[in-house]
């Protein structure tokens, strides 16, 4: 549902935002118009991959069923779902993410390094919606 | 300093979930504020309608909605949105048209019917409006910020949930006296904690609901306000209405990131800083000078936030001036002795004018029993969806 947000598989994939070629700031979700630092006469923007790992900058989880256009099974139990808001140091950016599927909120730490992994958000017969998760290093699912 | 403008009259309908159409919240609010000034609708100039986000037009054109149910008479019309600044910015071009002559006396209303449960964006698939994503791909609710803010506190400066409760605690007291508010009961800090928890680390009574609710304002030039016979009205004297910037370092709503610091060093303030030191500026007074303010306490966790943006007191330092005891009533700075959103709820487009309209009444003497001896300056805080910085100062 958003085109270019992120690539690759396993230990390859990224989130990928762009950068001013003039200025060097870093945007994600991606800008491809314009470069938003206000002192910048603006220069083309390039797509780059994000590190892949951060720090966790915050935490919290919804313990209620997000309303549309969130999708999930309103027929299955709602799971309470973990977000992560990730510290990236080489950009100086915090990007918001979900969890892996079985990190909850017991699990994280203000400060704990985490990886980006590629995750399903949805999927029904015919389509899979894919997602970027948050994920504590050092755990495998 | 640009000048200043009186508050002739403030009303309210209350706040509750009332089931009824946002235009009688509204015009029942207008009358009282009306009602309070000594003035005739007719007598109006200018009206200006803080609009409501409402399938259909109404809720878009409110200024004229409410004209319209008034009864037409003429006045000019003006509708702004500014999602949760939208009152303040209705009161900023009642300002704006007062002290620039095209008009001598402005009515401002704001009134909503709040939907059930979460805010949600509007519908259909619309991947280039960044509130329609947060919600589509990461189920980002409100109270999700609210609680990355309330856990990043946490982890920065030691506050604690029991702290987050004693504001709810603070809060529920002050509401208990005010008329206006949708709950009115007193709240304790067990209570708090035995709620469900709804984006942790904070619980269903660490957020504020949504409710229906209308306010209203009658500003005038302060000419006018003499010559209707009122030589020292509350005067409003610094409206701030700024954006932030580049580089928006701390997560905001609806954002899915923050800007990067890569290229150009964060500001030495956060955005919500720049809001109050805008009024300040403007106002000529500082944190100092306050007699109570009237802060967005979407979550209990943020209201400790404004304490420090506002400059009530050091960075790190909110939690310990909540816990002193100085932002309830009788405290050095009283905050949200209406009882904030924690009584109200949210009326998206009413509550920064309802906050205008406490400080109204406080700077009157006119506030009851939730009343701040001898208020002299008072201030307002807030802050829009999609970078709208809102503060009022107003002073007697
Ligand atoms: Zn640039």
């Amino acid at each position: 549902m958003v085109v270019g947000w992120f690539t690759g598989e396993g230990d390859g994939f990224r989130l990928l935002g762009t950068r001013c070629a003039a200025c060097a700031s870093v945007f994600f979700p991606r800008e491809d118009h314009h470069c938003r630092n206000p002192a910048c006469a603006g220069g083309a923007l390039v797509e780059v991959p994000l590190s892949r790992r951060g720090r966790v900058w915050s935490y919290t989880d919804s313990r209620y069923r997000p309303p549309s256009p969130y999708v999930s099974d309103p027929e299955l139990p709602w799971d309470p779902c973990a977000l992560i808001a990730v510290e990236l140091e080489a950009e100086r950016i915090v990007v918001l993410g979900q969890a892996a599927p079985g990190v909850t909120v017991a699990d994280l730490t203000v400060g704990m390094e985490v990886e980006v992994v590629p995750g399903v958000l949805h999927e029904d017969t015919e389509t899979t919606w894919t997602t970027w998760h948050w994920r504590p290093t050092g755990v495998k699912a | 300093m640009t000048g200043e403008v009186a508050v002739l009259g403030a009303g309210m309908h209350p706040w509750g979930k009332w089931g009824r159409n946002f235009v009688e919240y509204g015009v029942a609010a207008a009358r009282a504020a009306l009602t309070d000034a000594g003035l005739d609708w007719r007598d109006i100039g200018s009206i200006i309608g803080a609009d409501t986000v409402r399938g259909g037009y109404p809720g878009y054109v409110a200024g004229a909605t409410f004209a319209k149910a008034l009864g037409w008479q003429g006045a000019r019309v003006t509708s702004v949105y500014a999602a949760c600044a939208t009152g303040a910015q209705a009161v900023d071009a009642a300002r704006a048209q007062i002290l620039s002559g095209q008009a001598e006396v402005v009515l401002v209303v704001g009134a909503d019917a709040a939907p059930k449960g979460f805010f949600r964006p509007a519908g259909g698939h619309r991947p280039d409006d960044p509130d329609w994503l947060r919600f589509r791909v990461l189920g980002a609710t409100n109270p999700v910020y609210f609680g990355l803010y309330a856990r990043r506190r946490m982890a920065v400066h030691g506050d604690t949930p029991d702290d987050f409760a004693q504001v709810k605690v603070k809060n529920a007291e002050m509401g208990a006296l005010n008329p206006h508010a949708r709950y009115r009961k007193r709240v304790t800090a067990e209570e708090v904690a035995a709620s469900a928890v709804v984006a942790d680390p904070l619980r269903l009574l660490d957020i504020c609901a949504t409710s229906d609710g209308g306010a209203a304002v009658v500003l005038s030039s302060l000419e006018f306000a003499r010559r209707h016979g009122d030589a020292d009205p509350v005067r409003i004297r610094a409206v701030s209405t700024v954006t932030p910037r580049y580089p928006n370092t701390v997560l905001d709503l609806p954002d899915v990131a923050t800007d990067s610091a890569v290229a150009v060093d964060p500001p030495a303030e956060t955005f919500r800083m720049s809001i109050a030191r805008a009024a300040y500026e403007e106002a000529g007074v500082g944190p100092e000078d306050l007699s109570l303010a009237e802060v967005y306490d979407l979550s209990t966790a943020l209201e400790v936030q404004w304490y420090e943006d506002l400059g009530l007191c050091a960075e790190g330092e909110g939690a310990k001036l909540l816990r002193d005891g100085e932002t309830a009533l009788g405290g050095r700075i009283p905050v949200n002795a209406s009882g904030g959103l924690a009584s109200f709820g949210e009326a998206v487009p009413a509550q920064a004018i309802a906050q205008v309209c406490e400080l109204a009444w406080q700077l009157r003497g006119e506030a009851g029993q939730r009343q701040v001896a001898g208020a002299r300056v008072g201030i307002s805080a807030n802050q829009g969806l999609f970078g709208h910085g809102s503060a009022v100062i107003a002073v007697r």
